[in-house]
């Protein structure tokens, strides 16, 4: 069975972003980048699977601007495959992104796609459901256990309230959850052998998808500085002090 | 806490820009070391080693080593880690491929070296004694013990050691008394005891493979008769598996300074099966060729310490609250300024800094020409490169452990009474850095080594591929506007370090006390004209980006800034070492014994 493990290049997790001073955006400007933690732990995810005999191909894609190389490359040093880059400048927002997917899905015909529940950046939380709705597949978010069967993965969710089990037909989207696994190290013979592993460069256009943004960003702003904390001497005062500020009524 | 980022831009700046990586590429052998190959092992590496070694290096140090029935444990997660490390496949990564190595440029290894010993200085000590050890055997060893120890040691799964030091004999080795006896097997026995053996004992692989120093009965006295033999723990059975315990028994554990997470092992041989490594007699000669790659080794040791202290000084600087700043408050918003206001406090962080930057370019500097050495293109090339690293040995590990100790302590200065007391972990730097100086030779050994065999060899052949494009490059640049109050500094430096030199070879030729007493100053003199060239060069590439306009992250312009403190604030102790020197050995002689 094949897997294909969709990746983000984003801001790198250690980062103190800021956002840029006309409010257009974040400041990408010499930051650190990396892939998203979610991705990695899929990468994980479907490595793991190879190596206990449940699939045989890992391929990565990822879907943005020529670096993303280097996050496919990260992928290929834990030990994917090969990778498919689709390259892209500038936003592509979630459905635009699921589309393309949709695209790479129908051409690689994969038996399950593992992908972050969200990417840090955006924390949009969308990718993986709208692919799964374009493919007309089955859909386990939020996964912190996969097991993998021919026809049928078993796939535990965390939910509100603790955990729910799944069985899903193949193909399936699965989407991963941080207690899934923990990723590994890449091993130095895989990242220098990463270099020789196949990339195939696509465009949107090869699946016929327009990227346009249909959102507008008003504006992005910084949240809120912290008030300073008080001590409160009773359950009562702290009642009252909620009600003053108006978090409770 | 600790804190430790490797400095990874740096690190390619010094890799690609200064040196130019594409120079090693070049070369057949390192035709895989591709930037973006290269890029990728460093960026994991730094992952590596701020997520899995340094968190337990203040801990280790707590927890220290310990002997139970013979058997040392290394303190808590330093299996696990070193599980990692291993699996990973990092202790093999300048390994001969031939063997599961991997094969990648002494220039790169050098650099993951400098994260290691930063992030953990006595973790760095297990790989490093293995890559040691394997590196004799590799170049000494016969075919067959080759094939049946090295791929285990190259990749990590069994562990090396090195056995020279024993109570009566440590610099000079001559004195050496543990013996090897022929047995009818092919095989020698030996007997004796041994101590100071870093990694001789631990519980972190499943076997350890000793190359230890002794004497056979026919050796003829002193240093001439010293051979070097392979004794493993276990010795392997048929199927290359460790089988039946050896006689090699851990009698004690050092208690020391620092370094306290390195096993620092008594060890006895009891009638230990061991095989001849070279020929008979000659153990100090494969000993001294695997030496020079372990004393860079260890000068790395030093680098990574300055380096960590660095960070930590520099992030406790800008956070400690003390004083206002002389020109008026920088920050009238708090009790008081940061204590990075305070032109001592810049002081000290620049001073450590800077130092920290000129070596990592003199480290690789010196480690592109050992890869030269082993590939050049031209056997004239390989000799050359080979000449300059005989030359650079003992100024790397002597300089960058001193300044390795000495930027510690300035470390704990910038944290004033904070940094003597555990909390923060900078005061380990001192205790951890302060071996670096003594082992592998002591640093007037290396000095020793530098002024009387090193200079004089070949009639100074040594030093000519050290003054020669040194010598070219002030000339070219002299008339350089922007550039040239540094060349000029170089060029006093460097007019210094000829008189020294010609000085030294003259009195030293006529008298040895005299090349003896000038020689630790004189490796100093030597290290910063090397460490300026390279700071002046390094301002040079930063001058031509920032003229382009090509500075977006401030590199170049913080660069340029370093450059011009070392030249401003450092190298003026050129002079006073000159004078020093030229005062010769008199007064340091005069004094009689029994007035000490
Ligand atoms: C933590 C630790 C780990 C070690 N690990 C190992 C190891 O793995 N394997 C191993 O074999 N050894 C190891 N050693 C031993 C180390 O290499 C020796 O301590 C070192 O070589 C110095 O020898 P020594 O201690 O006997 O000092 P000495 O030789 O007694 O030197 C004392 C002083 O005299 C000076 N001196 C001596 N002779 C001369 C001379 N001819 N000219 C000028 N000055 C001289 C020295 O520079 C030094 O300052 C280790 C030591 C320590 C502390
Ligand atoms: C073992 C030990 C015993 C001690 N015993 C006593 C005791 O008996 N009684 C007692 O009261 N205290 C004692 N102390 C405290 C000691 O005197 C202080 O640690 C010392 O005064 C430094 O203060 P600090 O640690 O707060 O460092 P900081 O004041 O934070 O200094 C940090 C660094 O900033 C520099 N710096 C700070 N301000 C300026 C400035 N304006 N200009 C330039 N540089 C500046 C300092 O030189 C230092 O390098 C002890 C400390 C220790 C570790």
């Amino acid at each position: 069975m094949k897997i294909l493990v969709p990746v983000k290049r984003v801001v790198d997790y250690n980062v103190k972003i800021r956002v840029k001073p006309d409010g257009s955006g974040v400041d990408l400007a010499n930051v650190k980048m990396a892939m998203n933690p979610f991705d990695e732990i899929a990468v994980e995810e479907a490595l793991r699977q190879k190596e206990a005999g449940a699939a045989t191909e890992v391929v990565v894609v990822s879907v943005g601007p020529a670096q993303a190389v280097e996050t496919l490359r990260t992928g290929l040093a834990m030990g994917a495959d090969r990778g498919i880059h689709v390259k892209v400048d500038g936003t592509v927002e979630p459905l635009a992104v699921a589309k393309i997917l949709a695209g790479v899905c129908r051409a690689e015909e994969p038996g399950l796609v593992i992908m972050g529940k969200q990417a840090i950046d955006d924390d949009c939380n969308q990718t993986g459901q709208m692919l799964a709705a374009l493919m007309g597949w089955g859909q386990g978010t939020f996964a912190s256990k996969l097991v993998l069967g021919a026809a049928e993965a078993q796939v535990t969710r965390e939910v509100d309230g603790g955990s729910q089990t799944v069985a899903l037909a193949l193909p399936a989207v699965v989407t991963t959850d941080l207690r899934l696994n923990e990723p590994r190290y890449a091993s130095l013979p895989n990242i220098m052998k990463a270099k020789k592993k196949p990339v195939d460069v696509k465009e949107p256009g090869d699946f016929g998808v327009d990227v346009a943004p249909r959102l507008k960003v008003l504006k992005t702003v910084e949240p809120p500085a912290r008030q300073g904390g008080a001590k409160v001497g009773s359950v009562g005062e702290l009642v009252g002090k909620l009600r003053e500020t108006g978090v409770i009524r | 806490m600790q804190v430790y980022e490797a400095p990874l831009r740096d690190m390619r700046f010094v890799l690609h820009e200064l040196h130019g990586l594409d120079r090693i590429t070049a070369l057949p052998a390192y035709a895989e070391a591709t930037p973006d190959v290269v890029d990728g092992v460093l960026d994991e590496a730094a992952r590596l080693t701020k997520e899995v070694i340094l968190p337990l290096n203040a801990p280790g140090d707590l927890e220290g080593c310990r002997l139970e029935n013979g058997v040392v444990r290394t303190p808590e997660g330093f299996r696990e880690a070193y599980a990692v490390f291993r699996d990973g496949g990092w202790p093999s990564l300048a390994g001969d491929p031939a063997f599961g190595g991997q094969g990648l440029p002494e220039c790169v290894n050098k650099l993951v070296e400098e994260m290691i010993c930063a992030a953990n200085l006595s973790f760095s000590l297990y790989p490093g004694l293995t890559h040691g050890a394997a590196k004799a055997l590799e170049v000494h060893g016969s075919p067959e013990l080759k094939a049946r120890f090295l791929r285990n040691m190259t990749e990590g799964t069994w562990a090396g050691a090195m056995a020279l030091t024993e109570a009566h004999c440590g610099t000079d080795l001559g004195l050496m008394r543990t013996r090897a006896v022929p047995d009818d097997a092919g095989a020698y026995r030996l007997s004796g005891s041994k101590i100071f053996i870093s990694a001789g004992e631990h519980d972190l692989t499943e076997n350890i493979v000793h190359l230890v120093l002794a004497r056979l009965p026919d050796a003829p006295p002193g240093i001439k008769g010293i051979s070097m033999f392979l004794v493993p723990k276990l010795i392997p059975g048929e199927d290359g598996r460790p089988g039946r315990r050896n006689g090699v028994i851990c009698t004690g554990l050092e208690h020391k300074m620092g370094l306290k997470a390195s096993a620092t092992c008594q060890i006895t041989y009891e009638d230990a099966v061991g095989w001849l490594v070279g020929a008979p007699h000659k153990g100090m000669q494969a000993m001294f060729t695997m030496m020079n790659e372990e004393r860079l080794g260890v000068g790395i040791q030093g680098l990574g310490v300055a380096s960590a202290a660095y960070q930590s000084a520099a992030a406790y600087a800008k956070e400690r609250l003390q004083g206002r700043a002389l020109s008026g408050a920088k920050r009238p918003d708090l009790a008081a300024d940061p204590i990075i206001v305070h032109p001592d406090v810049r002081r000290m962080l620049m001073t450590m800094r800077v130092n920290a930057e000129a070596c990592r370019a003199v480290g690789i500097w010196v480690a592109q020409a050992v890869d030269l050495s082993k590939h050049a293109g031209t056997p004239a090339e390989r000799k050359e490169a080979e000449d300059f690293t005989a030359l650079m040995t003992p100024v790397v590990k002597a300089l960058f452990t001193d300044l390795g100790y000495e930027m510690a302590s300035l470390g704990v200065q910038v944290y004033g009474g904070h940094g003597y007391i555990r909390d923060h972990g900078v005061e380990q730097f001192v205790r951890d850095a302060r071996i670096a100086m003594l082992y592998e030779g002591t640093n007037g050994i290396q000095a020793l080594d530098l002024v009387g065999r090193k200079m004089p060899a070949h009639m100074g052949r040594l030093l000519r591929p050290f003054f020669h494009p040194i010598a070219a490059f002030i000339e070219t640049r002299k008339g350089d506007a922007a550039l040239g109050p540094l060349v000029l500094a170089l060029e006093r430096a460097f007019g210094m370090l000829q008189l020294a030199t010609g000085q030294i070879a003259t009195a030293g030729l006529k008298d040895a006390e005299e090349a003896g007493a000038a020689a630790t100053d004189y490796l100093r003199l030597m290290g910063l004209v090397a460490m300026s060239y390279m700071l002046t060069r390094s301002a040079e590439i930063a001058q031509e980006k920032l003229a382009a306009g090509d500075d977006a992250d401030g590199f170049y312009a913080a660069k340029l800034a370093s450059a011009r403190f070392f030249t401003d604030r450092v190298l003026p102790q050129a002079t006073a070492l000159f004078l020093a020197i030229k005062s010769g050995k008199a007064s340091t002689m005069a004094m009689p014994e029994a007035a000490f």
